[in-house]
């Protein structure tokens, strides 16, 4: 049986490790070659120009979309020909936002955390709306959200929902598709402070596609970015003396250059 | 008995004082066995409790709300809690979830089952109303853009109307040939049948023609219409609406009457006379099919006996409620189509709506004009 304490902060493992991973679409080669680990109980900021494959790194990693070649390893276990028992075992292990939240437009917000309880856990009925209810008012949420639905939200109340939801299962991985696209700065800015605070509760490792530079300043521990078909990780200081031009743009910009500034 | 995954350890320290001790994993996977035995969970006689979760090997948010709740409880009952130890990894879950708070207390609705049924039933009589007048206004919004558009016809979306004429005519002529054919084959064989008995198998040609002509062809075209132009409407505009379509031809100063119910009714208004038209055509040759099959009436003999029994106005009185139909099933699509919000969901449920409502309408109308003709004795 495998350990069940493994959600040690301090451990340098790779929960996620990608080896030379090919991705095509028709003749178009999007990533080559591309290497990544992300270590346990680290915030990983993915950031790259549009159509250089961040959406589909984050679905490739779950599984969603299968690469021409190349190794995904999930939390130990090789991605690729898994058995279906394990599939899904591996899948509860892993909470994803959407980038539009991806709520059940026919359910409640409650319903809709509780839609993995139900299919994951044998909780009572009672108990499982009683996590939903704790989940939902952790993810920064009302407590008379929960009997809203979807269409009944706005678009920040919609991604905390679906933060929710994707906390449902307390999962080892949490994946976040540009969480703060389409909030405003000081709703933006609450989303990432929350996140830190949920990531740092709950021991949470966080894969976070996002193209906000606050984001990325303020919560990142770690940046990857997509370049040239594969990937560079660091820290921020470290991008920041890296002389190649897309990077050098990047942080050097404008608004990357304000967003140092209010950091510092 | 088998070790738990989780269980609490109670003992009693020496000044009358509990000390609980949490072990093993308090997680997901234990909850479901765990609540059970905390919801029994009693210290027999008063005391304060100290609460260890220094040693459990794991906790996840539900094994910190469960652990939460029994200090609750414990408080409740009338012990004084405190947490005596706690991992440093687990504080901080701990306390987020012990920020949550107890649930708020919801207020006791008491429900009557009369009065309720009372009350969806009011509820359904003032929302069925509501719609008529809805439609109606909606109706009112159709005639003045259609006079609009009259006075000023360069307005009119022509490339639209086709487009509307070939998805809801052309595109239904094998459906509706066939639907009318198989309705003109039963009404022959079971009005041969009937009619032999009598010794006037002729007349069953009568039968075909006049029913054919006033009532079926028509209401057989409408139905079919109003399941896959109707549907189709409100699908379309509600995914528009989705979508934010209709609000950007709103703020690009486009009238969404114009631009979107117009074409649409006035396609339906086009095609569905003519539809009805083929659709008769199709009803009375699968009529004539199955009398030449089973009562040998050469298709000679029917359509003398046609020409006999039918003239011009049963025709007419049939084709005339074909554009009335036409608008009432595109305004019903459009309309609903129209009422979209938000999710997908709503989409599914107001397409179906549509349909329902087009086809209850449709038949009712039938029934109004039927009492109308024989008024005009027509």
């Amino acid at each position: 049986m495998a350990p069940f304490d493994d959600k040690q902060p301090d451990a340098q493992d790779a929960v996620i490790r990608v080896r030379g991973l090919v991705t095509r679409f028709g003749p178009q080669v999007v990533h080559d070659g591309l290497d990544l680990d992300v270590r346990r109980g680290e915030v990983l900021g993915v950031v790259g120009g549009s159509g250089t494959g961040k959406s589909v790194l984050l679905k490739e990693i779950l599984g969603l979309i299968r690469p021409a070649d190349g190794r995904i390893e999930l939390l130990g276990r090789d991605t690729a020909d898994l058995p279906e028992a394990e599939r899904v075992a591996l899948q509860a292990r892993t909470g994803v936002l959407f980038q539009n939240g991806a709520l059940f437009s026919s359910m409640t917000v409650a319903q809709n955390v509780m839609v993995p309880l139900r299919e994951h856990t044998d909780l009572s009925a009672a108990l499982a709306a009683e996590i939903a209810r704790v989940k939902i008012a952790m993810s920064g949420l009302p407590p008379n959200a929960g009997a809203k639905f979807p269409s009944e939200l706005s678009g920040g109340m919609i991604k905390r929902a679906g933060l929710a939801r994707a906390l449902a299962l307390d999962p080892d991985i949490l994946f976040l598709d540009e969480p703060t696209a389409g909030l405003d700065p000081i709703g933006a800015a609450a989303f990432d402070q929350l996140i830190r605070n949920l990531q740092r509760s709950l021991g949470l490792t966080v894969f976070m596609v996002t193209h906000d530079l606050d984001s990325l300043t303020s919560i990142c521990d770690r940046i990857a970015v997509l370049v040239d078909k594969k990937i560079r990780v660091g820290t921020l200081e470290e991008h920041l003396r890296d002389p190649h031009p897309w990077i050098h743009d990047y942080f050097h910009g404008p608004r990357g250059r304000a967003a140092r500034h209010a950091e510092s | 008995m088998a070790r738990e995954r989780a269980w609490l350890e109670s003992s009693r320290a020496g000044d009358g004082e509990w000390l609980l001790t949490a072990l093993g994993h308090w997680d997901l996977k234990a909850a479901g066995s765990l609540s059970g035995t905390l919801d029994r969970f009693a210290l027999d006689g008063g005391g304060a409790v100290s609460l260890d979760l220094s040693r459990l090997d794991a906790m996840d948010t539900v094994g910190a709300y469960l652990l939460s709740a029994l200090s609750d409880r414990l408080k409740a009952a009338g012990h004084g809690v405190d947490l005596a130890a706690i991992r440093p990894e687990h504080a901080a879950l701990f306390d987020a979830v012990r920020e949550v708070g107890p649930p708020p207390v919801e207020r006791a609705e008491t429900h009557h089952p009369i009065l309720d049924m009372l009350e969806r039933t009011g509820r359904t009589a003032v929302d069925g109303l509501r719609e008529g007048r809805d439609l109606l206004s909606f109706l009112g919004l159709i005639a003045i853009t259609f006079g609009r558009l009259i006075v000023n016809p360069r307005r009119l979306r022509f490339r639209s109307v086709m487009f509307h004429i070939e998805q809801t005519g052309l595109n239904a002529l094998p459906i509706l040939g066939l639907l009318s054919f198989l309705i003109g084959v039963v009404l022959a064989f079971q009005g041969a049948d009937q009619l032999r008995r009598f010794g006037a198998e002729l007349f069953v040609v009568n039968l075909l023609g006049v029913s054919i002509l006033r009532e079926i062809g028509i209401l057989m075209t409408a139905i079919i219409v109003a399941g896959r132009s109707g549907s189709a409407f409100t699908a379309q505009i509600g995914t528009m609406k989705v979508n934010q379509e209709v609000d950007a031809i709103s703020t690009l100063g486009l009238d969404v009457v114009e631009l979107l119910v117009v074409p649409r009714a006035l396609a339906l208004m086009i095609t569905l006379p003519l539809l009805a038209f083929y659709a008769d055509i199709m009803g009375l040759f699968g009529g004539a099919v199955m009398s030449y099959a089973t009562l040998d009436i050469t298709f000679g003999q029917f359509i003398r006996q046609l020409h006999g029994a039918v003239t011009l106005p049963h025709f007419l009185v049939g084709l005339v409620k074909a554009p009335v139909f036409a608008l009432v099933i595109a305004m019903v699509g459009c309309y609903e189509g129209l009422k979209v919000s938000g999710s997908a969901e709503s989409v599914g449920t107001l397409t179906t709506k549509s349909v329902v409502e087009s086809i209850f309408l449709v038949i009712v109308l039938d029934a109004v004009f039927s009492v109308l003709f024989s008024f005009l004795r027509l």
